[in-house]
């Protein structure tokens, strides 16, 4: 009965994995909404320390919807038409480009932000501002846009519909955004909610470009959870997690089980 | 001819973003590495000078650990979860991967939540034995909170190829009078080989840079982006810190160019 053993113990562990991956996000939820997390449940529920975190850290929530807004704008705008040259091109030097622009998913975010600041440290205006951290986030979700887009170009087969366009006497920007765009709006959106997802969360990077003026929602949260009690952390942790639930739901949904992976 | 120029038109703000903002900072960087007092020396430095090296082999340690851990864990995982189906399974692989989009520093307060001083274990064995066991700051809060980020991130690539698996061949090999362990050794093990091959790579990388994680902990276990970030801010070191980061950089960018190298078999 060697089988028998092996699969309980399978099932076992499994089940060990579960809690210790969804208990903790669990405990997070009970301890911002009680009223004493010490004193257990019984002591009533409140949305008093979700009230705190929106006084004390507003700015930052708001700031880290912009960024993320600044972020998606811009990987859209340089991302797709980017994906769409490499497609079109080919080739060893198409790949060779890939390869230099998808480096920042193998180079750690610190190596990165350093990179930048021993850069642009002197540019005193554009080093203070929100648009610095949200090109540090574009630089590190870039590529995730990039292979979104590539993925789904490379299933259709874009050379029929843009010569097609052609025939018909379309110049060629038309046929990009007339024809090529709405075959690969899938892959667009995929990658949309993967940059934001990615930028809403984005700590490393930000932790070593930001200001006291640029504080995004994940640097506060590193500031709350080495100065506030325990309740207002993990209220603020709840503010983030209801802030990345919708994006990470819709890229289940658009994706499915066959998902980009998150992360490098 | 007129394609060619409508192709540059469309990667132009690629090129000019990536040679803005990484080319050049990542040249700015290694000229920086190589400038400080110690010149080039400072890649040296990092071997030769025991503060770095302590450091560079802790953190080596603590990603290669994760990593068999990590490794371990989700094989198993994964051949639970294959082909098997119930009720909730597709919602169950949702909420096993939503931790891939928490920052290291969430998941470092969700340690402490567990592991802390108001944690979840702690009041347990106080409840049961009397004493709050405190972990959380510890090198064993620092290595849960790593595999808590990395389970998720190799799962769902070994559940593909866990699915992928024919269980013909684990029922012959058992009519054939082979036990669990060999059948893992001998029929599951070769097969997943790619998946783990490029999940382990993986997996070590991000270990490797993790940062958010020990930043939250501050366990006294120094890890390389810990010690960057330390060097560049408090010892206004930039030219160690710049060191520090492209070896780094180097290491995980080596890391995942041989997963990918061995999983296309070029």
């Amino acid at each position: 009965m060697g089988r028998r053993w092996t699969t309980w113990t399978g099932i076992g562990l499994t089940a060990l994995l579960i809690l210790f991956l969804t208990l903790p996000v669990l405990l997070s939820i009970v301890a911002g909404l009680s009223v004493n997390y010490a004193r257990g449940l019984s002591a009533g529920l409140t949305l008093t320390w979700v009230v705190q975190v929106w006084d004390l850290y507003a700015d930052t929530i708001l700031r880290s919807l912009i960024v993320a807004a600044a972020t998606l704008v811009l990987t859209l705008l340089i991302g797709v038409p980017g994906a769409y040259a490499l497609i079109r091109r080919g080739g060893r030097v198409a790949r060779l480009v890939e390869e230099v622009v998808t480096l920042p998913v193998a180079i750690p975010g610190l190596a990165l932000a350093l990179g930048l600041i021993i850069t642009y440290g002197g540019f005193g205006t554009f080093r203070q501002s929100t648009l610095f951290i949200a090109v540090g986030h574009v630089l590190f979700t870039l590529p995730f846009m990039l292979r979104a887009v590539m993925a789904v170009l490379e299933t259709i087969d874009w050379r029929v519909l843009d010569e097609g366009a052609a025939s018909l006497g379309a110049p060629a920007w038309r046929r990009f955004v007339d024809v090529i765009l709405p075959n690969i709006r899938e892959g667009i959106l995929a990658g949309s909610l993967t940059v934001v997802t990615l930028s809403v969360g984005e700590f490393n990077l930000t932790w070593m470009m930001h200001t006291p003026m640029t504080k995004t929602l994940p640097v506060g949260l590193a500031d709350a959870y080495a100065s506030m009690r325990l309740e207002i952390a993990s209220a603020y942790t709840l503010v983030f997690l209801v802030m990345i639930v919708p994006p990470l739901v819709g890229l289940q949904m658009v994706a499915g089980p066959r998902r980009e992976r998150l992360g490098p | 001819m007129r394609t060619r120029r409508f192709d540059l038109l469309l990667i132009l703000p690629l090129a000019i973003f990536t040679l803005a903002f990484l080319l050049l900072p990542l040249a700015r960087l290694g000229v920086t590495a190589a400038g400080g007092e110690r010149g080039a020396m400072a890649f040296l430095a990092i071997l030769t000078e025991p503060r770095y090296r302590t450091s560079l082999i802790a953190t080596l340690l603590l990603a290669l650990a994760t990593t068999a851990a990590t490794l371990a864990i989700a094989t198993v995982a994964a051949q639970t979860l294959a082909n098997r189906r119930f009720p909730g399974r597709g919602l169950l692989l949702s909420l096993l991967t939503f931790p891939l989009a928490f920052p290291g520093v969430v998941v470092g307060f969700l340690v402490i939540l567990l592991g802390g001083r108001l944690g979840l274990v702690g009041s347990v064995t106080k409840a049961v034995a009397g004493t709050n066991v405190v972990f959380a700051y510890s090198l064993t809060g620092l290595f849960l909170g790593y595999l808590y980020f990395s389970v998720p991130r190799v799962l769902l690539t070994l559940l593909a190829a866990a699915e992928k698996l024919d269980p013909a061949l684990g029922e012959a090999a058992r009519s054939l009078g082979a036990g669990p362990l060999a059948i893992q050794r001998d029929v599951v093990l070769p097969a997943l080989f790619p998946a783990l091959y490029t999940g382990g790579a993986l997996c070590f990388a991000t270990a490797m840079g993790a940062f958010g994680t020990a930043f939250t902990l501050a366990t006294n276990v120094d890890v390389v982006p810990m010690l960057i970030y330390t060097e560049f801010t408090l010892a206004t070191n930039a030219a160690m810190a710049a060191a520090l980061s492209i070896a780094l950089g180097v290491v995980t960018w080596l890391a995942l160019m041989l997963a990918r190298l061995r999983a296309t078999g070029a």
